[in-house]
């Protein structure tokens, strides 16, 4: 069987749920492939408000944005079909793509494609890190907020990012003690208000620490720490044992890519934006014109960011279609100035400075 | 220091205290946010507009002390739950603290709860003098507890 649309959208997370709103909106044929059971992306296990702009989002709880995208497709459905527990398994040329869900494998023809692939979690070397009892966070979350599992009783932390701050505020609010934030960097990484909403609740945040080993032979029993130089390597006789039956890693995420190779797109290694990345211009567009690309695939960011990148993929995707809009250009002018305040400011630096690149790079080539 | 372990120094904290003549006068937010953040909801949750921000999205929240009423609608706005009102014209001897408290089970009014520190140590019982948990507030009650006055700019969570 062969489906034909106009335009392929990737992913249903915000960044793909917002392209394919506005590709659909504007009057493209659009469908969505997602390979979990419900799309929303990781939005639909962050039960706590975000940051970001009072005219988009801010304020409100990641799980009711994702009701809100939800709505969004659903005002559209006449041009947009939305597959669950479909996967884009490949790319082919000519502008045709293969996905499979649990009952059939299908052929898409497509005449752009937004790929919105997202990320996944990074992992970190330590002894006896198979152990039952270890965690992604991510992981952790979809336990505990999508399935209602508590992942075990005392748990420690690796990682002080913004992840590892909210996850560990979400396990205690879930009940689980949390034992411990461990962090390699001499400071915290995350936003300093989600580290002291924790921190005031008990929990004790080690800067300047990694994760020597895990204990246990059947399932975790406890973590052995230790202080760090400014080298990362671990300084001897200041080891630390801490008890817990679980560990969770909140140490990074890397963009979710292999689409981008297989479609031949040009990639980046961009450590800012979390490793490699398809080059693109402020179009979103790759450098395989008929493939766009947003949300954490094209550089690991937040939610809030990944809907504006979605807006203007979506918007950009239609016009290689049907030709020029002042619709679509007002809705790309509007996401770019949102984007542009939204990564203003100290905090935004890296994305900035890795973000620059890439416009950099892309404009050389 | 913050930065190092999620604990704000008194240094840190000066700048946002409110001078003890406004502190005399009543209720009175305390925003403990001192980062460059992309966050601006306490801003339009001001009734009275006393938040700004002057460099746009990513400032600090700026309070006018003199503006603010102390009504607390600000508390339950902040995604960082970084907001607290005090009000030291409470009772002779104590005051009281307004936070966010997004845990369950939630206090009721006159019951008495564990008051912790901002590094989450015991600091003694306190009693729940008022809960305010409204649909629209979504899940973050708003608690006020009374402390003694002394204690006002060093109690910030409690355990119930």
């Amino acid at each position: 069987m062969s489906r034909n649309t106009e335009v392929f959208v990737i992913g249903g997370g915000p960044a793909g749920l917002s392209a394919a709103h506005v590709a659909a909106k504007l009057g493209a044929k659009t469908l969505l492939v997602d390979d979990s059971a419900r799309v929303g992306g990781q939005l639909i296990k962050q039960t706590h408000r975000f940051f970001g702009s009072s005219n988009r989002d801010a304020g409100i709880r990641g799980v009711t944005i994702a009701e809100k995208l939800q709505q969004d497709i659903e005002e559209v459905s006449d041009r947009l079909t939305v597959l669950e527990n479909t996967a884009a398994v490949g790319f082919y040329h000519n502008k045709e793509a293969g996905i499979l869900s649990q009952k059939a494998y299908e052929r898409v023809t497509y005449q752009a494609a937004i790929v919105c692939t997202g990320a996944t979690e990074n992992s970190l070397a330590f002894d006896n890190n198979d152990l039952p009892g270890i965690y992604g966070a991510g992981g952790v979350q979809t336990l505990m907020n999508v399935h209602g599992i508590r992942p075990g009783q005392k748990i420690l932390m690796v990682g002080s990012g913004n992840i590892g701050l909210i996850v560990s505020y979400q396990l205690i609010q879930a009940g689980v003690e949390v034992v411990g934030v461990v962090e390699g960097m001499p400071t915290i990484g995350g936003y300093l208000v989600h580290a002291s909403k924790i921190r005031r609740l008990g929990v004790p945040i080690y800067t300047s620490h990694t994760i020597l080993k895990a204990l246990g032979s059947d399932g975790v029993t406890g973590a052995m720490l230790s202080r760090v130089d400014e080298k990362f390597q671990p300084v001897p006789n200041t080891e630390l044992e801490i008890k817990c039956d679980c560990i969770c890693l909140a140490v990074g995420l890397t963009p979710l890519i292999d689409l981008f190779q297989q479609a031949q797109c040009r990639m980046v290694h961009v450590g800012e934006l979390g490793g490699l990345v398809p080059l693109h211009d402020s179009a979103m567009r790759t450098t395989n014109p008929d493939i766009f690309v947003a949300g954490d695939a094209s550089g690991i960011e937040e939610a809030t960011t990944a809907i504006l990148a979605g807006r203007i993929a979506g918007a950009r995707a239609y016009e290689t279609i049907h030709g020029k809009s002042p619709q679509a250009e007002a809705i790309v002018a509007e996401a770019r100035e949102e984007l542009r305040t939204l990564r203003s400011g100290s905090t935004g630096e890296r994305i900035r400075w890795g973000r620059e690149r890439v416009l950099k790079e892309v404009g050389e080539c | 220091m913050l930065k190092n372990d999620g604990i704000i120094s008194p240094e840190e904290l000066s700048p946002v205290v409110p001078p003890a003549d406004r502190l005399a006068r009543g209720p009175v937010a305390i925003i403990e946010c001192l980062q460059d953040i992309p966050c601006d909801p306490c801003v339009s949750a001001c009734p009275v507009k006393a938040i700004k921000m002057k460099e746009g999205i990513t400032d600090r929240p700026l309070l006018e002390f003199d503006t603010c009423t102390g009504c607390g609608l600000c508390i339950p706005k902040c995604p960082g739950l970084a907001i607290f009102v005090v009000n030291m014209k409470h009772t002779p001897g104590m005051a009281t603290v307004s936070m966010s408290y997004e845990q369950l089970p939630v206090p009721e009014k006159g019951q008495e709860v564990t008051a912790l520190d901002r590094s989450g140590k015991d600091v003694g019982k306190v009693k729940v003098v008022r809960v305010v948990n409204p649909p629209g507030y979504d899940h973050t009650a708003v608690i006020t507890i009374e402390v003694p006055a002394d204690q006002v700019n060093n109690i910030r969570a409690i355990r119930v």
